[in-house]
């Protein structure tokens, strides 16, 4: 299991931006030989503008077989670009890259298919691309059909599915054509709840059964937390950390301007809210007062919503948090009580999570403001992804434990009393 | 020519038709190859020489079809073709070659210069004139045979002739045939030179 399957060195992308002024959406020749012909013509006049911009800077990790491995960070941090040099549709400006095996990847939405033929007859095109045969394919076929339940469609041509099929059929073919390596980039994001559910499934079984290697991009960190044992924190371009799943996203979120416990919206560029109601800040701290991310299992500990009020208006306009757990199951939802119509103003709502209640892992926070108004309710606005923090479990001293030192299944781990008496 | 020749005039000037008629084909459609499989390009890994060459099979397949309309031809006009039409599969390696390294190297051009494609059918027009289509390389003036030979498509008309038309000289016996093959295998170097070179930046600048 610990052979490595993937291995990447100082690998660099370039790109040249130009800042020409054509009007062309591509390089015409005719425009290459006009621009050639001026200069030569006002030699020692102004180059053209251009930039060189740099997708991936001196990338380098490994991967071994068997891994999952998780691909995060914000639009524009290169991930795509990381996988498409994977894949090897690009190559790297710098660097170097050894892959052992066949990898297969699922790049944005409609990978690999051609649009004018069938569902049939990519999965054969896709199989055959991947180097396998006839007879392998065919011997899947009715696996990759039946994930992908787009049975009735099989001989339509693909550019008449919808972008679900689409996806569905294509994650179907990658996942099932026995590839080494398996890279998605964020197409799940396409799928509904369930095929999003059955695939993180098919990928784990890909990864921790068939022993085969995963490498996935997505910004739903739950997914990323349940799938993956290791991940990758790229920003701008860089390698901004390469360990254990967990601590990564934890440093994901913390790696934006503001920590992953508490952010600051006040003079940030970056707005959430409506006409009647804006979110200010957003805070994890200890009965103290002290914000952090990281709570003992025993330890009570508060989260602080500001937010302003910039229209009166006569409902009750309500916060409204989300509990996600690891695996990005809604733990529970709960709205803010006795919140009656407010004048306009800022104001902070706090809440408490009490002690012994929530089990140990990551857990996400999502946001949302409701206004619920006489007979119906809107939302103002959900943040998604907008905290996260840790609950540790103290392994020693715990008197619920005993010298029991590993995992507790569950997601709430409540301290119910057990009256013990003779009977 | 149809009066130096006895072989009936339709067949001669099919037998230079049909391959020229592949070549132009095969040329137009390898030089779009590339920017009509975008969406393969950008989004799996494989041999990018694969789309050029598949593009080419396929024109293969349409010069196979108009093939048999010769056969035809043969039937009305009671013709019998000589016993050089065994050789005719030399040629087709020879047509297929011819049109590959241009095409190769369009494509590859095509991907980074879009207006390239318009060029493409003037080419194609402009081929026809300098190649002994309607005509024989004959009449060309000893002196200019060599310049004429530049174009590849001269030596593979001319074979194809000479496996068709029952009179018609033999090509290989004469040094402009030679001329023509070593531009063809030139140009086949080129571009595959060429476009390896430029294959990896493909899904970049498509």
């Amino acid at each position: 299991m610990d052979e490595i399957v993937l291995k990447v060195e100082g690998v660099g992308k370039k790109y040249i931006i130009s800042h020409e002024n054509h009007a062309g959406s591509y390089t015409a020749l005719r425009d290459v030989i006009s621009n050639k012909a001026k200069s030569i013509l006002k030699r020692g006049s102004k180059q053209l503008p251009k930039e060189e911009f740099w997708a991936l800077r001196d990338v380098s990790f490994e991967i071994r077989k068997g891994d999952a491995v998780g691909i995060i960070g914000r639009n524009g941090a290169g991930k795509s670009t990381l996988l498409k040099i994977l894949s090897r549709i690009t190559e790297p400006t710098k660097g170097r890259i050894e892959i052992n095996g066949r990898v297969a990847s699922l790049l944005e939405v409609g990978t690999g298919f051609h649009p004018e033929l069938t569902g049939r007859e990519n999965i054969f095109l896709n199989g055959a691309i991947l180097g396998m045969s006839r007879l392998e394919i065919r011997r899947k076929f009715d696996e990759i059909v039946e994930f992908s339940g787009v049975e009735k469609f099989l001989d339509t041509p693909v550019k008449r599915y919808s972008s679900g099929m689409y996806v569905r059929l294509a994650f179907a073919v990658a996942a099932h054509l026995e590839p080494e390596i398996l890279v998605v980039d964020e197409v799940l994001a396409v799928g509904d709840a369930e095929f999003q559910k059955k695939c993180l499934g098919k990928m784990e079984d890909v990864s921790k059964k068939e022993g085969r290697t995963v490498l996935f991009v997505s910004h739903n960190m739950g997914a990323v937390a349940s799938l993956c044992n290791n991940a990758i924190l790229l920003n701008r371009g860089e390698v901004e950390g390469f360990g254990p799943a967990s601590s990564i996203i934890k440093s994901y979120f913390s790696s934006s301007s503001n920590s992953a416990y508490s952010f600051d919206l006040k003079h940030s560029a970056v707005k959430h809210g409506d006409d009647i109601v804006e979110l200010l800040s957003g805070q994890l701290h200890d009965s103290a007062g002290n914000a952090k991310g990281t709570y003992k299992i025993d330890e009570e500990f508060n989260l602080t919503l500001k937010y302003k009020i910039k229209k009166s208006i006569s409902a009750s306009v309500v916060p409204n948090i989300q509990i996600l757990n690891a695996q990005g199951e809604c733990l529970f939802v709960c709205n803010g009580q006795d919140v009656q119509s407010l004048p306009e103003g800022e104001y902070a709502a706090k809440c408490t999570f009490p002690q012994n209640f929530l089990n140990d892992g990551l857990h996400f926070v999502v946001i949302a403001f409701i206004t619920y108004y006489s007979t119906n309710y809107e939302h103002n606005f959900v943040l998604k992804n907008a905290m996260a923090f840790e609950i540790i479990d103290k392994l020693h001293d715990n008197p619920l434990r005993y010298n029991y030192v590993g995992p507790m299944p569950g997601y709430i781990r409540p301290n119910l009393m057990f009256k013990v008496s003779k009977i | 020519m149809q009066q130096q020749s006895a072989v009936p005039y339709s067949i001669i000037v099919f037998a230079g038709l049909l391959p020229w008629q592949f070549f132009s084909n095969a040329l137009t459609e390898c030089s779009n190859s590339l920017i009509g499989n975008t969406n393969l390009i950008t989004k799996v890994y494989f041999p990018r020489m694969i789309i050029p060459v598949s593009s080419i099979f396929t024109s293969f397949i349409d010069f196979f079809i108009s093939f048999v309309i010769l056969l035809g031809l043969f039937l009305v006009y009671g013709y019998t073709p000589p016993a050089e039409i065994f050789a005719m599969p030399l040629f087709w390696i020879f047509a297929f070659l011819a049109s590959f390294g241009p095409g190769l190297y369009l494509t590859a051009l095509n991907v980074k210069y879009r207006d390239f494609r318009y060029v493409i059918p003037f080419i194609v027009q402009f081929g026809l004139f300098i190649s002994p289509v309607g005509y024989s390389s004959t009449q060309i003036p000893e002196k200019w045979q060599w310049l004429y030979s530049l174009n590849p498509m001269v030596g593979v008309i001319d074979g194809f002739r000479w496996c068709i038309v029952t009179d018609a000289p033999n090509p290989m016996l004469k040094y402009p045939f030679y001329i023509s093959l070593g531009v063809t295998i030139f140009f086949l170097w080129l571009s595959i030179w060429q476009f390896r070179r430029m294959e990896k930046n493909f899904a970049d600048l498509i």
